[in-house]
């Protein structure tokens, strides 16, 4: 079932993706190493959910090479992705659960107290019975992240997980993701706010036109930006 | 001669009136699971695969949703009479004959109803599905079960066409009495011989079912969508 090697690190080498004459991603090399929560900022159309789309492999590129773990066409059992709108299955939270745990191939026996578990660490165990649809949207995003997690995921990709959140619902998926990444899980987010990419990340990656401007430590990133476009986002002017 | 009043016919449950309700529901309900059991997957597949020649499947699906249920009937009859291919089985003028004929006609339905509402909840669920690694038999089985909901309104309609089709099950059924006589049948030849009170009566127990039949899966719809959302 699980071998031992890891999805971590992913590389893209040269990765480019070409819709019917428009460049969504070109030329994109980067490596997402262990142990870090990496966040990507840019503009809308920037490429960044594509971006992560492609890591998933839910996308493939139409030029380049994207490995994990050393290894090409690898299936996402050990990466989960939360959309920036998660689609809540019609039944209920726990439900919801179970069928991500029976996906990732959880025995039956144990997905009971998995279920619990995840209810708990997403502070929703009060809720596990009710239908996943009536949730607000910050209860939606924590199911959401907290399906992610069923597959025990070496990788977690999140796309804008507190776009459209109130400070409360932010803080509590921010403290999250805090937590996850104490686990040892990679994360990798897009985001559009700089407060967060700076609190949460631990190397930031600019992207613009479906190129990846800059890539630093998050210090090096905020206070010595290498690139004009840096600078210019940094500075909150609009990167058009 | 008394005539026997409309409400006396119902309420003393007159044998062969319950005979011919009995007879009706339990061809057009048969008829309305077997649409089911071919209509839903075949609507899946047609949601989920692409192919060539798909959308002229679609398009012929949509169009039979308005088959004639007399050319149902006539081509039925043809198949099933003495001389036709299948007439070895003497099939023709029983009910078997009667559930394979609503069957034709219900199925276009049931398909192509599944197919739109299984292709929209695919349109949402596509990329979690993915996300999540889910095979295809498994995304069949979610889309299915997730959809039941607009499914059970498909069958409502399958249902409704059957049981209130007069035509077809008149060709292959021949309206015999206390065999293949139906509500629709039987309220034919009532009203042309002139027994009105019985074709009358008969006319209310059919809309009274189909109401019936629509309260039973409105409530089972409600108690659904509070429990699964």
């Amino acid at each position: 079932m699980r071998d031992a090697v890891s999805d971590v690190p992913i590389r893209f080498a040269d990765v480019g993706l070409r819709i019917r004459d428009v460049t969504i991603l070109d030329d994109v090399s980067i490596t997402l190493a262990c142990a870090a929560t990496t966040v990507l900022i840019g503009p809308n159309g920037s490429g960044k959910s594509t971006l992560l789309r492609l890591a998933m492999g839910l996308l493939q590129p139409t030029s380049g090479r994207i490995t994990w773990g050393g290894r090409a066409d690898v299936p996402p059992t050990r990466r989960a992705l939360v959309f920036q709108r998660p689609t809540m299955l019609r039944r209920t939270v726990a439900a919801n659960l179970r069928y991500a745990l029976a996906a990732a191939g959880c025995p039956r026996g144990v997905r009971g107290e998995r279920v619990a578990d995840l209810l708990a660490l997403v502070a929703l165990r009060d809720l596990g019975e009710r239908p996943a649809r009536r949730l607000s949207g910050g209860e939606q995003q924590r199911l959401a992240l907290a399906r992610a997690l069923a597959k025990e995921p070496d990788v977690l990709f999140l796309d804008e997980p507190t776009a459209s959140l109130d400070p409360a619902a932010t803080k509590a998926i921010e403290d999250l993701i805090r937590t996850i990444a104490a686990h040892g899980i990679k994360v990798v987010m897009a985001t559009h706010d700089l407060g967060e990419a700076r609190r949460l990340g631990t190397d930031i990656v600019l992207m613009h036109r479906g190129r990846i401007v800059e890539h630093a430590g998050t210090k090096e990133f905020f206070s010595a930006p290498r690139t004009a476009e840096a600078r210019k986002f940094i500075a909150g002017e609009l990167l058009v | 001669m008394p005539e026997a009043s409309i409400i006396d016919l119902i309420l003393s449950a007159d044998p062969a009136l319950v005979q011919i309700v009995k007879l009706s529901l339990a061809v057009s309900l048969t008829a309305a699971a077997c649409a089911a059991l071919i209509g839903v997957p075949l609507g899946a597949v047609l949601a989920l695969t692409r192919f060539p020649g798909r959308p002229a499947i679609v398009v012929v699906l949509n169009a039979l949703m308005g088959l004639p249920p007399v050319v149902a009937g006539l081509t039925v009859y043809l198949l099933l009479s003495r001389s036709g291919p299948l007439g070895s089985f003497g099939l023709l003028f029983t009910p078997p004959a009667m559930i394979i004929v609503q069957t034709i006609l219900v199925t276009p339905i049931v398909a192509a109803l599944a197919r739109q509402t299984i292709d929209d909840l695919w349109v949402e669920y596509r990329d979690e599905l993915a996300a999540m690694n889910v095979g295809p038999l498994r995304r069949v089985a979610t889309l299915v079960r997730d959809a039941r909901l607009s499914l059970v309104t498909a069958l409502l309609a399958g249902f409704g066409r059957a049981v209130a089709e007069v035509g077809a099950v008149m060709i292959v059924g021949g309206n015999i009495d206390g065999f293949t006589r139906t509500m629709t049948t039987a309220i034919a030849l009532e009203t042309s011989k002139g027994d009105l009170p019985l074709a009358m009566s008969l006319g209310l127990v059919l809309i009274a079912i189909v109401i019936v039949v629509n309260a039973l899966a409105w409530s089972v719809r409600r108690i659904d969508e509070r429990l699964a959302g």
